[in-house]
């Protein structure tokens, strides 16, 4: 049987090869267009048919690609052009255009010119330009789920095994099931989805399960504020996510699998139909996969927008037909899960680590990372950061590092002042918590948790008040209202943090507030309610001076509660002469005072920052004032003569 | 099936297996607060978060509705980590529901008025605001009225309904919004309903009551 599979595996990537060296010929430029979600909302797709058009019919054999997120989403849209044969390696160019794009054309694709002005970086490590490798930030970096993403075509199987690509899966085949599920024990992977727990436990348990038919889903409900590391990965390299179900499936003993993914990802849903069709053409799914006695398939399912369809016993009632709503764990679905058969729930990033551990082996996974949390993980950075966009470090990395050298820091002179991780289940982390080494355990005890890995950076304009209300109320609009606890509690606790955003609340309900987090989180049904309150438990550990400030001095410190901040023009900085604030407010509310600078009519003002937008900014003379009683009396209005 | 013996509040107490602990307390008087819990549901809904009791072992006290009984287990129903889970939910609910027991049908029968005594919390608890739906009364049925803004969410009224093969109420909208409705919000009166009563005698509060107590 073994050498079966292998043989039929060698036939397969024979076959991919030659017709992806067909595709792009060895002579021809090949240029590469990021089209993922994250490039397409900074125009992407109109910078593709700048570069067709641009080619055009003359020159319809110069490959374009589409591929997936190149990680760098502060400098979409993204276009590589690769010279074979040429003087310079493949090169990264940011920030392009379709005028750009036309340009690189001409002068690169077309000429010999590499347009150094439009260029980011290399894409591979030269004695003649700087490279993406150079960046400081690649010394903490280490891709390992994320390394394909952007560099392959995921509307391409030939690509994807063409560089070696379902290999892993062929190597699995060979060996016996429960070997499989040991190489994962061994290599010590835990679940990426946010709870950390081990995967070759949980693949153990699905294969002690008697049942006559057994089920995995991937778990692709991605609904995290500010995350998106599982979309980038199912829109850029679908195919090594598909691998590591079909490798799970094999080790479980599971005959049926499906990726939930939510219908707001519309192109990820797209590539990965895609990507399972391309995959059941060429015998990876289907009846005997590769030439092996073990047949497979998978399906999409579409998930509804449902948050807490992301909580796994919910996820399975939602492709049940039924509402989408938890219910007690245990029976664990390992055991009893989708239609009652034991069911594997694992993550994206999980799965799509699972080829590459099979292929170098459990050793090398596991010496990457820190105590009991091995290999690397995928976070989204987002907010106040510099580099916003994607980044895979392994685990044990300093939040610092993180956010200070892979990030790049907090842009326009700020100051940091909070890390917000693991999305509304998860916590605000203060600077003090900057040096912790990321990994599952260290961030739970901090009281936040890694979460699914989205990261959102604060400065000192967020009120941190705000910013736990503005999580709660996300939860409390996804709670299913199933539990007592949840359903009521967190209406409790938001209706309690709007008092204090609005200077209503009194010292002693921030006793009530915190006991009634407690209960919450030791009392819910599910774990979206046993974590909606940790963004508030964390602020009020690590930023309880400002809710303080809110109570007793009615003061937002970041000047951000609208009912304790006014706007204010500063005299001394107004320029007479200049009518921009006036001209723009949409209210009418500002006017012009008895010396010519002008004066807000707080009755009027609707706060709606129009204003300091306008203020050019040589003069800057507008500011927010918190407390109110801070604010000086206003001027009255200039006498008409 | 074998019976089990454990100890409930320093009471040796026996118990079928299978059965949770929340059952095993009862079948034995010793009260346990509850709204949501059906004997004959292989699945319980654990949603109403009263039940909760602490077990020698468990570092966190469990929902008494969920948790099999095995032989030599200690539970203790009067914890203070518990209760205070209980008192929580039980507050929630409480406020959230229009205490007004004396013109109620439910009046003295009703499971919030035995929690709230069990657990030593007042019915007009000041801990939490008072947050009311505020939904018009359905009396469209001739012999029973459901008012939603004194369901508490339990569900046995729904869990009965379709038991029984009817199928006239369910579950609709989430969050705060959640509440027990006919298809499309229609009067129960103009649904499926076929007037079988079970549902009003299920009922733990004064949610749905029959028209001739009232």
């Amino acid at each position: 049987m073994s050498s079966e599979i292998a043989s039929a595996y060698q036939q397969l990537k024979e076959t991919s090869q030659s017709r992806w060296t067909d595709l792009i010929q060895g002579d021809k430029p090949v240029i590469m267009v990021g089209t993922a979600t994250c490039g397409r909302a900074a125009g992407a797709l109109d910078v593709l048919e700048s570069i067709r058009k641009t080619l055009g019919d003359d020159h319809q054999d110069i490959p374009v690609l589409e591929v997936g997120c190149i990680g760098h989403c502060y400098a979409e849209p993204l276009v590589i052009i690769a010279k074979p044969g040429g003087e310079y390696p493949p090169l990264l160019y940011g920030y392009v255009t379709p005028e750009i794009a036309q340009l690189l054309v001409r002068d690169y694709v077309f000429g010999e010119d590499p347009s150094l002005e439009f260029l980011l970086g290399a894409m591979e490590t030269n004695e003649l330009l700087p490279s993406m490798n150079d960046l400081p930030r690649s010394t903490y970096e280490h891709y390992i789920i994320l390394e394909n993403c952007g560099r392959i075509d995921p509307d391409n199987i030939d690509h994807y095994i063409a560089t070696g690509g379902y290999g892993a899966l062929a190597k699995s085949l060979q060996m016996q099931p429960e070997n499989v599920v040991e190489e994962i024990k061994k290599s010590g992977l835990r679940g990426r989805g946010g709870a950390g727990f081990s995967t070759g436990a949980k693949w153990q348990i699905c294969r002690d399960s008697e049942s006559d038919y057994k089920y995995i889903i991937c778990n692709a409900d991605e609904g995290d504020p500010g995350a998106f590391m599982d979309r980038a990965i199912l829109e850029s390299d679908p195919h090594s996510l598909i691998e590591g179900i079909v490798i799970a499936a094999y080790a479980a003993g599971t005959q049926e699998g499906y990726v939930y993914i939510r219908a707001e990802y519309p192109l990820a849903v797209q590539r990965v139909t895609k990507a399972i069709e391309q995959a059941r053409q060429s015998n990876l799914l289907g009846d005997n996969i590769v030439g092996s006695n073990f047949s497979f398939d998978i399906s999409v399912f579409q998930g509804s927008g449902a948050f807490v369809c992301g909580e796994e016993t919910a996820l399975i009632a939602s492709i049940e037909g039924r509402a989408g709503m938890p219910h007690h764990r245990p029976p664990f679905p390992a055991v009893n899960g989708l239609h009652g058969k034991p069911t594997i729930i694992n993550n994206v990033k999980t799965l799509a680590s699972v080829p590459r551990i099979i292929d170098r082996g459990a050793d090398w996974f596991s010496g990457i990372g820190l105590n009991a949390t091995k290999g690397t993980t995928v976070f989204a950075l987002a907010g106040k950061i510099t580099n916003t966009g994607l980044t895979e470090v392994p685990m044990g990395t300093t939040l610092r590092d993180v956010i200070f050298e892979i990030g790049g820091g907090i842009p326009e002179g700020r100051q940091f002042k909070a890390v917000q991780i693991g999305g509304p289940s998860g916590g605000c982390l203060p600077e003090s918590a900057l040096d912790l080494p990321i990994d599952f355990d260290s961030l739970r005890d901090a009281g936040a948790m890694m979460g699914s890995g989205g990261m959102v950076i604060l400065n000192e304009d967020d009120c941190m008040v705000d910013v736990a209300r503005y999580f709660l109320e996300f939860t409390q609009n996804e709670s299913c209202g199933k539990c007592t606890v949840c359903r009521l509690g967190t209406k409790q606790m938001l209706n309690m943090l709007d008092d204090i955003t609005k200077g209503e609340a009194k010292l002693e309900d921030l006793v009530t507030l915190e006991q009634l987090a407690h209960d919450i989180k030791a009392g819910s049904l599910c774990n979206l309610g046993k974590t909606a309150p940790n963004p508030v438990l964390t602020t009020l550990r690590y930023f309880r001076d400002e809710y303080e400030a809110h109570i007793h001095d009615k003061h937002c410190p970041a000047r951000r509660c609208y009912n304790l901040m006014a706007y204010y023009i500063l005299p001394e900085k107004c320029q007479r002469s200049c009518d921009a604030c006036v001209g723009t407010c949409t209210v009418e509310a500002i006017y012009q005072g008895k010396t010519g600078i002008k004066v807000i009519d707080q009755d009027k003002c609707v706060k709606c920052n129009t204003c300091v937008e306008a203020c050019p900014p040589q003069y800057n003379a507008i500011t927010r004032i918190s407390p109110l009683s801070e604010l000086p009396e206003a001027m009255p209005p200039m006498e008409k003569k | 099936m074998s019976s089990i013996t454990l100890t409930i509040d320093n009471k040796k107490v026996t118990a079928p297996e299978g059965q949770s602990i929340l059952w095993a307390a009862l079948d034995n008087d010793i009260y346990i607060p509850n709204l949501c819990a059906i004997r004959e549901r292989t699945d319980p809904a654990a949603s109403c978060r009263l039940c909760f009791v602490e077990v020698e072992g468990k570092p966190m006290p469990v929902t008494a509705c969920t948790e099999p009984i095995t032989e030599g287990m200690v539970v203790n129903t009067k914890g203070t980590e518990s209760q205070s889970l209980a008192r929580t939910a039980l507050e929630l609910l409480l406020a959230s529901h229009p205490v007004d027991c004396g013109h109620c049908a439910a009046n003295n029968s009703c499971e919030l008025q035995k929690a709230a005594k069990h657990l030593g919390v007042k019915l007009n608890t000041k801990r939490y605001r008072k947050l009311l739906k505020e939904l018009p009364i359905d009396d469209s049925s001739p012999i029973f009225i459901y008012d939603p803004n004194k369901c508490v969410l339990c569900g046995k009224c729904v869990w009965k309904c379709h038991e029984l093969g009817i199928g006239a109420i369910g579950f609709a909208y989430r969050g705060f919004d959640r509440m027990v409705t006919s298809f499309a919000g229609q009067p129960i009166g103009q649904s499926n309903c076929n007037q079988c009563m079970e549902c009003v005698s299920i009922c733990p509060v004064g949610a749905l009551v029959a028209k001739e107590n009232t």
